[in-house]
């Protein structure tokens, strides 16, 4: 080669080793999230692409698997270090308990300006918040207690969709006569809990919900409407299948979509399954909230944001904090998580009817007060008190545990543990 | 000092040296990454941590709070049920198949082989088979159903009860092989005379094994219950795998304990705690047993 194409060649190669290094018109951010599966990350690579549209880098640091246990341990050792991740997916009140160790950082000025106040639920709102500060922004609102149905079962032995605790035990007994499994279930801590928390809602209302579950009230723990609902989980124990330990929540839908079984209490995203399967809500599938007393159990994820130096950082997040409250990414990462977006104002048209249902029923809830966070998934009290929750429940529904020992066994656990 | 002279006492300085200098590192490494965390996680259960460490002192609170969670007691309960038996049946099993294959068959080599493959499985690689081959629905009780015997059942995998049988199952598959491996080298290296003047004294066959063969192989006995006391105290992966800590918890491990309270329930505070019991426990076994095969053996 010449001198001349010598000299070029090194300057595109310094060029082009300088040029990832200029600063990006929407900052940087790096993201700890674990979404890695199918549609969840199919879901988040959205996001990726609208803030990579504005103009701004994106560093993906996915960490699979255990339900964010990695991540956790993964972010627990960069906060230490000093050198936390730009946006972490956080929920319910993690985000308070970072927020307690002083690393989080505000986006409050976004939410100012994009009035989130008035789009979000209170309930929603105030989780995202650390002292009046938004310091995370909702993706999307999953409903938790919502109950699938086979309606070609039901229509065997000419049932129709419980509304109340009784009917579905009658149902269910039933269906039990006519050699189906009632209830298709996987033995999981969380998915016992999933059932209990909707049990819970059900037999004592919304406020007795708070009460128990959130505010964790010794009376509302030992009381007789908790004996009652143990009672109920006892009841449900009997309408299983055998092999109902360990199963995963997903072969649990697929045992409703092959009618094996007729109902399964699981949070919206086994809606995601029976559309991957390609059934129709209405005609294959039937979604109906839980039967008993109204109310809709909350469960959000969401994207905190971290202390981090340097501006670029900084309006990376501000960025990332606005895209993700803006219509069209609600309206786009929802269609493919299978959830509904967690801010009014979205147009509704390209939901499903099981969305659509959910979206009403959030409105009606906000406006009734009725609309509580889940236990079991997270939203409502700190991982160690959920634990202590998980324990006695799946303790009970894997055991013959009187319901009095039940309430006995959780008022001391959760004693134990607020005391702390 | 002429040369020579100093050039071998500098040799022989390094000589002696050079292996303390080679393995001075993993030394210091050993010393840092393993007595020294063990030093950190002894401090922080005597602490408040919870999702991150804390460093002031709070006493006793987290041990008080371990002994009244009633699942520490299944954990520490199921510790001890599966390490007996696991060690026990084990090292009963491993002695059994390495007397009969000390009896020079033909194919030694091919059975022996067969024999130790299970060890060279990760635990779970294991646990996952068996969960398959345990399972009422998909398993053996499912097989032997559909051969005609419909009242057989073997649900032991989803029933509270038995389930920590069947981790004992799935543990002694995996390390009979191991410990029949070293039982076997120690019974090759019983001398034959021994064994042909027992024969001459008119010692038969099980004779000739209990009161003289087997307590010539003393030592291996302890260093198969050394391996297998720490496989079964480390058994975390193949609970996880086999039945993911029970129905409900009634499979739950200290090791199993440790980790779903530091990790998936921020409570470092319970969860060292947790693990210093563990070592406690540990310490309390081999320790002794340690100290008096050594101390044997050195006289």
């Amino acid at each position: 080669m010449t001198l001349r194409m010598k000299v070029t060649a090194a300057a595109f190669v310094l060029g082009a080793m300088i040029a990832p290094q200029c600063a990006y018109a929407d900052g940087e951010v790096e993201v700890l999230h674990w979404w890695t599966s199918g549609g969840e990350a199919k879901a988040v690579g959205e996001l990726k692409k609208m803030f990579e549209d504005e103009g701004g880098k994106w560093i993906d640091s996915p960490v699979a698997g255990g339900g964010g246990d990695a991540a956790m341990t993964a972010l627990r050792a960069r906060v230490v270090s000093g050198n936390p991740p730009t946006a972490v997916q956080l929920k319910g009140p993690n985000i308070q308990e970072w927020g307690e160790q002083g690393v989080l950082g505000s986006i409050d000025d976004v939410a100012k300006a994009e009035k989130w106040d008035e789009v979000l639920p209170p309930t929603l709102a105030s989780i995202m918040r650390y002292k009046d500060e938004y310091v995370a922004a909702p993706v999307n609102v999953h409903r938790v207690n919502w109950v699938w149905a086979n309606p070609e079962v039901l229509a065997k032995i000419g049932a129709d969709m419980p509304k109340t605790w009784d009917e579905f035990n009658a149902t269910a007994d039933k269906l039990k006569e006519a050699g189906v499994t009632p209830l298709a279930h996987g033995g999981q801590p969380w998915q016992d809990a999933t059932i209990f928390e909707t049990v819970v809602l059900g037999m004592g209302g919304a406020d007795f919900y708070r009460k128990a579950l959130v505010e964790l009230d010794q009376d509302a723990l030992k009381s007789d409407t908790m004996i009652k609902v143990f009672d109920e989980m006892r009841i449900l124990r009997g309408y299983v299948d055998d092999s109902f330990s360990g199963r995963d929540w997903n072969l649990a839908t697929a045992m409703v979509m092959k009618g094996e079984a007729a109902f399964q209490i699981m949070g919206d995203w086994a809606k995601g399954e029976f559309l991957a399967a390609g059934k129709k809500p209405g005609e294959d599938f039937v979604c109906v909230p839980t039967p008993g007393e109204p109310g809709y159990i909350l469960n959000t994820d969401s994207f905190a944001m971290f202390k981090v130096e340097g501006e670029d950082r900084v309006k990376g997040q501000k960025t990332l904090a606005r895209l993700i409250m803006s219509p069209d990414f609600q309206v786009i990462f929802n269609l493919a998580k299978g959830s509904i977006p967690a801010r009014t104002g979205v147009p509704r048209d390209q939901f499903d009817s099981c969305a659509q249902k959910s979206m009403d029923d959030l409105s009606a809830s906000t406006k009734n007060d009725t609309l509580v966070p889940s236990m079991a998934h997270e939203m409502a009290v700190p991982r160690s008190v959920r634990g202590e929750f998980m324990d006695v429940v799946t303790e009970h529904f894997n055991s013959d545990m009187s319901s009095q020992d039940a309430v006995d066994r959780l008022s001391a656990a959760i004693e134990r543990v607020a005391s702390r | 000092m002429t040369l020579a002279k100093a050039h071998s006492s500098l040799f022989q300085w390094f000589e002696r040296w050079l292996p303390r200098l080679a393995v001075a590192p993993s030394f210091a490494a050993s010393l840092f990454f393993v007595y020294g965390f063990i030093a950190w996680t002894f401090y922080i259960s005597f602490t408040n941590s919870g999702v991150l460490p804390n460093y002031d002192f709070a006493g006793l609170v987290q041990y008080e709070r371990l002994w009244d969670t009633p699942r520490w007691y299944v954990a520490l309960k199921n510790l001890f049920i599966f390490s007996i038996l696991f060690i026990g049946g084990c090292t009963v099993i491993g002695l059994f198949l390495a007397i009969l294959l000390d009896q020079r068959i033909r194919i030694e080599g091919a059975i022996r082989t067969i024999y130790l493959y299970p060890m060279a499985l990760s635990f779970i690689v294991t646990g996952t088979a068996w969960k398959w081959i345990l399972n009422p629905g998909l398993g053996i009780e499912h097989t032997v159903q559909s051969w005609g015997f419909e009242s057989f059942t073997f649900d032991w995998l989803v029933d509270r009860d038995m389930a920590i049988y069947t981790i004992v199952i799935a543990g002694i598959w995996q390390s009979s092989g191991y410990v029949m491996a070293l039982f076997l080298a120690g019974l090759r290296s019983v001398d034959d005379d021994v064994i042909k003047a027992a024969a001459v004294d008119g010692a038969g066959p099980w004779r000739t094994y209990t009161s003289i063969v087997v307590p010539m192989i003393r030592p291996i006995f302890l260093s198969a219950f050394v391996v297998l006391a720490h496989l079964s105290i480390k058994s975390f992966d193949l609970v996880i795998a086999l039945t993911g800590g029970g129905p409900g918890y009634a499979t739950d491990m200290p090791a199993t304990f440790m980790y779903a309270f530091a990790f998936q329930r921020s409570e470092l505070g319970v969860a060292t705690a947790s693990a210093i019991i563990m070592l406690a426990t540990v310490m309390a076994i081999v320790v002794p047993y340690l100290y008096s095969e050594l101390r044997e053996g050195r006289r």
